[in-house]
């Protein structure tokens, strides 16, 4: 901890002097956060602003941040968007899918703040970056886990809403899990929601009693890890590690690290070098980071951490062909990658999976 | 000692008009509290409530945007409540008046000309007094309970919706993602001023809310509706027909909390989305009773609610304060409202509890 201090104190002396320039015009540079969910959900808006302190503590006294929780998608984002614009934020962070078209609104209107929009694909002027991460590289890990983890054979997977994005995550784990048992199961429970820990509790509860004894999520909340914990099965976290919640029970966790993105962001608006980015990184940039692998063999350990490594290498990418699509016809052919595009927008299950995707 | 509550021979006509005020008074009060305990200066807590919301033209158009929908609903539901029709649904008919309002700009996207806007808001009326005129039909048809029915509505119709943006009317240029195209020029209801993005939709609340009022003061109906909500065995005498009453005000109802819906659609939102609502019909029973069933009263609750909304973004700005904190000053202000009220009708009586058998009491 001392050493992390002592990396960033010395930081932030030299940020020192690069933002004297600055000092001239703006006193401070001033990062504002908009959150879907409170920043006590353990989960998205949580790692958001873990960023956000991490911006804070790099930076220190060269910048200055705000943040608004629980703000719905709709009319209210527009509203908090435009508040912060004019409350001399420099660069505004706006982290959920349903603030696109409000975050675009308003950057028209104040062309001389920067905006920051998390999993959009919307970028109508050039004040607006987007920035998302590789989530499922991560869940091909967590997919080969499972099956070496599982004895039913079955793992429940319990999901938001059928967007490409968790698509992808659910396609992605079972090509993982494929990888080790070609007849590995997964059953998905839709949650409708991203963060109610009730109901996705009950949806964990659902999948054990269906004879899953592996659990995992793409929800926010740590409602499913402690059902997991209760029942003692084995159970992957989500967005930041959840070990606190299933000390016994959490295999790994997918953590979302926006820190390295806000921070060198914050630096560059504060440099003068900010510019219109569409950034999608994962492992190898920091911005998707395993929690360490907990409660499993060591041999399960050892070749999560080799997948690992072939993924921040760059030598493995998850969805590579042969891959049919769930009714069987050829979707990437022998040594294919999947191309962002494809990815990006990918609305169907590939084989193997149980079940139709909701319409 | 016991302490109960004792019916007032008259209600103060002068502390009628004044509890609000009081209401008001003492939910700051208590927000000083808890703003000292919170370590917060109280004075910067209740200026970022309260004030700051306030004092420039763009938040005084936010705060038009965010109460439009609020009164809007909440004077339906006002006529609802005054005959006794627990419409709890509203919800439900802002979504369902958004949809059928949408499915102009959605299914002919091409669609311009003067009477597009209008047909929207036609459209989106309807919308909403179909889906009201359910639970109606089921009060007096079966009389099936009011409550029950329009609360379930409000679930079906949010996950019609959510079918909906996810299915047939998503975006076909959107990757998939839940949402419709977005409104083309034609399509979006007008700003009324150059200053801000206030849109009609606030003008359609308080013109309604007036129109209201005067029905309610000024014409049979409106005396029906009191009578009716007052005492149904006299309505009846007096030849008024309960269930045609019901129909009538769930149906007014259901209309206006559409016309809210797509209003803030197309005004606010220029799309559909999964969830286009906040909660606005659940706030709105709030502000209707905070308004004190009359549509003039609810133009003021309503903007009071409204800006506690506005009122806790700035104080979690200017403050670092949770979100929290402005769902609390809403319960409070509830809270007080009803306090004031029942101490307006009845009195605090503190009596000695009485030790002789109950028999002889009676």
């Amino acid at each position: 901890m001392n050493t992390f201090l002592g990396i960033a104190a010395a930081f932030a002396v030299g940020l020192a002097a690069t933002s004297t320039a600055l000092a001239a015009s703006h006193e401070k540079v001033k990062a504002c956060f908009i959150y879907v969910g409170p920043v006590g959900d353990f989960g998205w808006s949580y790692q958001h602003d873990q960023g956000r302190l991490d911006v804070e503590e790099v930076l220190g006294d060269a910048v200055e941040t705000a943040y608004l929780e629980s703000v719905p998608e709709g009319a209210d984002a527009e509203r908090a968007i435009e508040r912060f614009a004019r409350s001399s934020c420099n660069i505004i962070f706006t982290t959920s899918f349903g603030y696109m078209d409000a975050t675009n609104k308003v950057a028209g209107r104040f062309p001389d703040v920067k905006f920051e929009h998390a999993t959009g694909y919307k970028r109508d002027h050039p004040n607006i970056s987007t920035y998302n991460s590789k989530f499922y590289q991560g869940r091909y890990i967590q997919g080969q886990i499972a099956a070496k983890m599982s004895e039913s054979g079955i793992a429940g997977y319990i999901a938001s809403f059928p967007i490409p994005e968790v698509v992808m995550g659910i396609n992605a784990f079972i090509l993982g899990a494929q990888s080790v048992n070609p007849d590995f199961q997964v059953k998905i429970v839709w949650a409708n929601t991203w963060f109610d820990p009730g109901k996705e509790s009950d949806a964990a509860k659902t999948l054990i009693d269906q004879g899953a004894d592996i659990i995992t999520q793409h929800t926010d909340s740590t409602g499913p890890m402690q059902v997991a914990a209760e029942r003692g099965v084995k159970a992957f976290g989500q967005a930041s590690d959840m070990i606190k919640f299933g000390p016994e029970t959490q295999l790994t966790s997918i953590i979302d690290d926006w820190g390295p993105y806000y921070i060198e962001r914050v630096k560059a608006v504060m440099e003068g070098t900010w510019e219109q980015v569409d950034i999608w990184a994962g492992m190898a940039e920091g911005h998707v980071v395993m929690a360490p692998y907990t409660n499993m063999p060591e041999d399960v350990a050892a070749m999560a951490e080799e997948t690992e490594q072939k993924i921040i290498s760059g030598e493995f990418e998850s969805f590579t062909g042969p891959i049919n699509k769930q009714d069987g016809t050829q979707w990437l052919a022998e040594g294919e990658k999947a191309t962002e595009e494809q990815l990006l927008g990918m609305n169907f299950y590939i084989e193997g999976v149980d079940g139709t995707l909701p319409e | 000692m016991r302490i109960e509550l004792q019916r007032r021979d008259a209600p103060s006509r002068r502390m009628s008009l004044l509890s609000p005020l009081i209401a008001l008074a003492l939910t700051m009060l208590t927000g000083c509290i808890i703003f000292l305990v919170l370590g917060v200066d109280p004075i910067a807590g209740i200026y970022a409530f309260f004030v700051e919301p306030l004092t420039e033209t763009w938040s005084l158009h936010e705060l038009a945007i965010k109460a439009a929908p609020l009164i809007l609903i909440a004077i339906g539901l006002s006529i609802c409540f005054r005959s006794s029709n627990w419409n709890i649904g509203a919800e439900g008919q802002f979504i369902t008046g958004a949809i059928a309002g949408s499915a102009i700009p959605i299914l002919m996207p091409e669609a311009s000309g003067a009477w597009v806007l209008p047909a929207m808001l036609v459209l989106g009326m309807l919308g909403g007094a179909a889906w009201a005129a359910i639970p109606a039909f089921c009060k007096t048809r079966f009389n099936a309970n009011e409550i029950l029915t329009s609360l379930m509505l409000v679930y079906v119709a949010q996950l019609f919706l959510d079918w909906l943006v996810r299915g047939p009317w998503r975006n076909p240029e959107g990757f998939n993602f839940p949402e419709s195209r977005t409104f083309s020029a034609g399509q979006i209801l007008p700003e009324i001023l150059d200053s801000g993005r206030t849109h009609y939709g606030a003008v359609f609340a308080v013109v309604l809310a007036v129109i209201l009022w005067l029905s309610l003061t000024k014409t049979v109906k409106g005396f029906e509706i009191r009578v009716i909500g007052q005492a149904r065995r006299a309505g009846a005498f007096a030849g008024f027909d309960a269930n045609r009453l019901t129909i009538f005000a769930f149906l007014l109802s259901g209309a206006l909390a559409g016309l809210a819906g797509i209003s803030e659609v197309s005004g606010a939102i220029q799309q559909l989305r999964p969830s286009i609502s906040p909660g606005y019909g659940f706030t709105a029973i709030i502000v209707a009773f905070l308004g004190r069933l009359n549509p003039l009263g609810i133009i003021v609750a309503g903007t009071v609610l409204a800006l506690t909304y506005l009122g806790s973004e700035a104080a979690q700005i200017m403050l670092g304060i949770s979100d929290k904190i402005g769902r609390v000053f809403q319960g409070l202000l509830l809270f007080y409202v009803l306090s004031c009220d029942t101490l307006i009708h009845y009195r605090i009586r503190f009596a000695a509890i009485d030790r002789r058998p109950s028999k002889e009491i009676a």
